[in-house]
């Protein structure tokens, strides 16, 4: 590929992307003129999808983790409910990040030496 | 002057998790496209340009074959089909806030959108502000991160490796306040089944867009069986 190639990849996908983010205010935003009040539909899937999708988005974190083969997804679960718990227990968000990722980090340095004896 | 400097503040605070997901994962990003054999120039104007982490990870792969732009766009449309989403939650929210609203649209990644949907602002500052800078500060950590990890490359190898963590746990960590205050879980389960189910049947290429295709469906069956037990 040439620059100017990439460059014009590039501006597509910038464009691309930004319409996928673009296209509900651009059909939904301002019905018409004047009226500007969401289709009650419309209006209760943006407040019914917001749960959903941090669901989603939980499960796809893990999209990459082999829980059949290798290490089994070991740290990732053991950090998580690691996470979970501390969470549970103090409710904040910053010290249950910091235990969770060092967990992860301790679980995945142990997984890792274990894999090379 | 003052006021703002709160909103900015409780927007730094807010975004913190964050600056550490992003600049990580910006790290990994600027480094892959460095072993791609790209100059820093690369990751860093993807970054600012697309910002939108999957999208540019696929990009800079197809950067390497023949210039094909149908494929770029189709790609491109898919990876974030799931934004579109994030957009029909936010059309209340990020409706009627002016000139900020572009760039609102424009930051509405997976990370700024679940912050500043979930983030309650203090009644005292404003809601907009702090979404804006949020959004700026989000753009930012991964601006930086995709800069050093393409302008440092091979000195950093993968010693940031595990630190990315940190996204999972936020999203850990945010859906489970979302479930313990909610009344009805259906859509959080449904959130985590419907996903499970669409990865193993489809695959990792386009099981979100199944995911979310079948939540708009769910949705569609309850509000016309509500519909019909009311009558």
């Amino acid at each position: 590929m040439t620059v100017v190639q990439q460059i014009v990849s590039i501006a597509i996908a910038a464009v691309a992307n930004f319409f996928t983010r673009y296209i509900p205010f651009l059909i939904f935003g301002r019905q018409k003129t004047g009226k500007e009040e969401l289709s009650p539909f419309i209006e209760g899937l943006g407040n019914f999808l917001p749960p959903a999708i941090m669901g989603m988005l939980v499960v796809y974190c893990f999209r990459n983790v082999h829980f059949l083969s290798g290490d089994f997804g070991l740290p990732e679960i053991i950090a998580s409910i690691i996470t979970i718990l501390v969470h549970l227990r103090k409710r904040s968000m910053c010290l249950s990040l910091l235990v969770g990722t060092i967990s992860y980090n301790c679980v995945g340095e142990f997984c890792f030496l274990d894999k090379e004896e | 002057m003052k006021k703002l400097d709160g909103e900015f503040r409780f927007a730094l605070e807010k975004s913190m998790p964050v600056l550490f997901g992003y600049v990580t994962l910006g790290l990994g990003y600027g480094l892959y496209m460095h072993n791609l054999g790209f100059s820093f120039w690369y990751p860093t104007l993807m970054a600012l340009t697309i910002y939108g982490g999957s999208v540019e990870f696929v990009i800079a792969n197809m950067l390497v074959q023949h210039f094909n732009p149908f494929n770029v766009l189709l790609i491109t449309l898919v990876v974030g089909f799931r934004q579109s989403f994030y957009a029909i939650s936010m059309l209340k929210q990020y409706g009627h806030t002016g000139w900020r609203k572009w760039l609102l649209i424009f930051g509405l990644t997976d990370e700024t959108f679940v912050i500043n949907h979930y983030t309650k602002v203090p009644q005292e500052m404003s809601q907009v502000k702090v979404n804006t800078w949020i959004t700026l500060l989000d753009w930012g950590y991964w601006v930086l991160g995709a800069f050093l990890g393409g302008f440092l490359g091979s000195i950093l190898q993968l010693q940031v490796k595990g630190l990315d963590f940190v996204m999972t746990a936020l999203f850990i960590v945010l859906a489970l306040d979302q479930f313990l205050q909610e009344k009805s879980h259906v859509s959080s389960i449904s959130g985590v089944l419907i996903t499970i189910a669409s990865l193993l049947a489809v695959g990792k290429t386009y099981f979100l867009v199944v995911t979310l295709l079948l939540l708009v469906a769910e949705y569609y069956y309850l509000t016309k069986r509500r519909a019909k037990e009311e009558k």
